[in-house]
């Protein structure tokens, strides 16, 4: 989530006209401009602005920096009230049991196993690199058969005690904007980028 | 015939598919086929049927999604030893969805852009077909495709859907991302993308700007028609060559930003655990890949002679080059045939054609695209990768032809 750092008075200091797109000669087709010799406009005068207000209600996510987090907070004791009639049906009684995704486990706790030893389960402890995901997720997906139906403090309450649990924050620990952000899970530094590049090397 | 009879036929029917077994599929198919073919048996010199406003697929032609229960978190497969050529039939595309299929109602859809723009703007799905538009052939592929073959011990009763069919190609058309992009005034520094569905996962991934600026779609069409609910209808992300998951279906809204959002589906999910103790992240390029649809399980040969050995060959990193073709179980290999066209990014058939003396056989292919990428084997795959790693599992899928014709997947136990 941004804020509309990039208003009005943005709009003209850098208009960005890239040249026709790129293509790899897959179909036919060229681009529009190419095919007809009709260059293109800067604009095509299609579509409408978007207003502050629509963008707001759309633009929920929550990465890793916090930036637009809503307001909010909750504790792990108000997290295990909202997790226990509203997650556990499906996650378990301590988000290990199931049947759907286990949440909660450190195991193993010495290195990073999971490439090298088949079937070991990856919880929210042992390989989510980023607390924010919890609260991200939690809010736009669950729970599933009510998704969007949490108040943010609820959201902030169950990542909370999904944390707390997973033996990350302490039982005392309050969730809010600042406090999750500040979050260092145990699988933070274990991800790297994709270095597979075509060729001869199978990576 | 009537509706109602065919109805009911199918009905069966499908009541045995969702049984899943695929044996069982195959028999009902048979059986209801029979009954109908009784029925609309043509006689020389009758007058056939009318003309329609929507055809149907001939009574003894039925292919279906290879699937469990119906379930809203879930996969069906496309049926892709039973399909010609190198379309997907839009109604037989496979299907993942996280949180079921949306019922959207076109004339309110829209697409919001927003973030690091210099005009956040909103479009419809009017406005969206408005644009110069594009059109090209290319696959979509799970990047879970091919699991069941990641396993020194596989199942030798699995046929090549239920190990590959996590794959589908079409026609798409829509209008380029970048011609959107354009519209909007992306900044310079904008470096990803945030792509969110309006499903009820609000399912969401962060894509590299410079993918976008590529070849990215917002596509509106699938081989002819408004695509499926099922693919993201009205509107939906397209990343020709990259994994499924992240070519957001029924795409709401598109945030440029400078770093990525690290969604769960791009760090608890489509992450790849590596043996030296790390995960890949952004893993999106699907590597070449090549699997033979004939013959294959559950078929069995039923004499020696000429057949043709068939299949399908892609990668997502541009066209395959080759395809090579063993029948001896790897010490020999030999150049296929492969059909125009070869485009890229795009499933490839290939054809090689064998004459089976009536002995025990290991058939196997082994694709190879524009940047020399040849597919490995599965103990090349394990050796880069580990036992434990998921997702973009694309290693030479071996096929055993026993002495009285019967074909097994070849890589497991008793193989």
């Amino acid at each position: 989530m941004r804020p509309l750092a990039l208003g009005v008075a943005a709009l003209g200091a850098f208009a960005c006209a890239p040249d026709a797109p790129g293509r790899d000669g897959n179909t036919a087709m060229s681009s529009a401009a190419a095919a007809n010799n009709v260059e293109w406009p800067r604009s095509f005068q299609i579509g409408r602005d978007a207003t502050p207000a629509e963008v707001a209600a759309l633009d929920i996510d929550f990465g890793p920096d916090g930036a637009g987090a809503p307001p909010g907070s909750g504790s792990v004791a108000e997290g295990k009230i909202v997790f226990d009639s509203k997650c556990a049906v499906c996650h378990g009684a301590t988000g290990q049991e199931g049947p759907n995704d286990q949440l909660v486990g450190r195991e193993p706790r010495e290195g990073f196993p999971f490439g090298e030893t088949r079937g070991l389960r990856r919880t929210v402890g042992n390989y989510w690199p980023y607390a924010t995901t919890i609260f991200d997720y939690v809010n736009r997906t669950m729970p599933m058969t009510a998704p969007g139906s949490l108040t943010a403090n609820e959201v902030y309450a169950v990542a909370a005690y999904i944390l707390f649990l997973n033996e990350i924050v302490p039982e005392d620990a309050v969730m809010n904007a600042q406090t999750l952000v500040a979050v260092v899970m145990p699988a933070r530094d274990r991800f790297v980028r994709d270095d597979r590049d075509g060729g001869r090397v199978v990576r | 015939m009537g509706n109602v009879s065919r109805r009911a036929m199918l009905g069966a029917t499908g009541g045995l598919i969702a049984g899943g077994l695929l044996k069982t599929q195959v028999d009902a198919l048979t059986m209801a086929n029979d009954a109908l073919g009784q029925q609309t048996e043509q006689v020389g010199g009758r007058l056939g049927g009318p003309t329609s406003v929507l055809g149907e697929r001939a009574p003894g032609e039925q292919p279906r999604r290879v699937m469990g229960a119906p379930a809203v978190t879930s996969s069906s497969r496309s049926p892709i030893e039973q399909l010609r050529g190198i379309i997907t039939p839009a109604d037989l595309h496979f299907e993942r969805h996280h949180a079921g299929v949306p019922a959207i109602d076109p004339d309110r859809y829209e697409l919001v852009i927003h973030g690091m723009v210099d005009r956040p703007m909103t479009f419809t799905l009017d406005d969206l077909k408005r644009f110069p538009s594009e059109s090209r052939i290319c696959f979509v592929e799970c990047s879970g495709n091919g699991g069941a073959a990641y396993n020194r011990n596989a199942p030798a009763d699995r046929a090549p859907s239920q190990i590959d069919g996590l794959f589908s190609t079409s026609e798409w058309s829509g209008v380029l991302v970048s011609t959107l992009l354009r519209e909007v005034g992306i900044s310079r520094d904008a470096t990803w993308l945030l792509a969110e569905g309006s499903d009820a996962a609000l399912m969401a991934r962060s894509i590299p700007v410079e993918k976008a600026m590529d070849d990215a779609m917002i596509a509106y069409g699938q081989n002819g028609e408004a695509i499926r609910p099922e693919q993201g209808y009205p509107a939906r992300l397209l990343l020709p060559g990259w994994e499924g998951n992240a070519q957001v279906k029924w795409i709401r809204r598109l945030e440029a930003s400078d770093r990525p959002s690290m969604t769960r589906e791009e760090t608890s999910k489509y992450t790849d655990p590596l043996a030296d103790g790390t995960s890949r992240q952004f893993s999106l390029v699907m590597d070449a890949k090549s699997t033979i649809t004939f013959p294959a399980f559950p078929y069995q040969l039923p004499e020696r002679g000429w057949w043709e050995i068939r299949g399908l060959a892609w990668s997502g990193r541009g066209r395959i080059t080759g395809v090579e073709i063993t029948t001896d179980g790897g010490r020999s290999w030999m150049p296929a045939q492969l059909q125009e066209p070869v485009l890229s990014k795009c499933a490839t058939r290939f054809r090689h054609v064998w004459n089976w003396d009536g002995s025990e056989a290991l058939l196997m292919s082994r694709a190879t695209d524009e940047t020399g990428y040849v597919q490995p084997d599965l103990e090349t795959l394990i050796a880069a990768r580990g036992e434990g790693t998921a997702y973009h599992y694309n290693t030479i899928r071996p096929w055993r032809v026993q002495s009285d014709g019967r074909v097994f997947f070849g890589q497991g136990e008793g193989a």
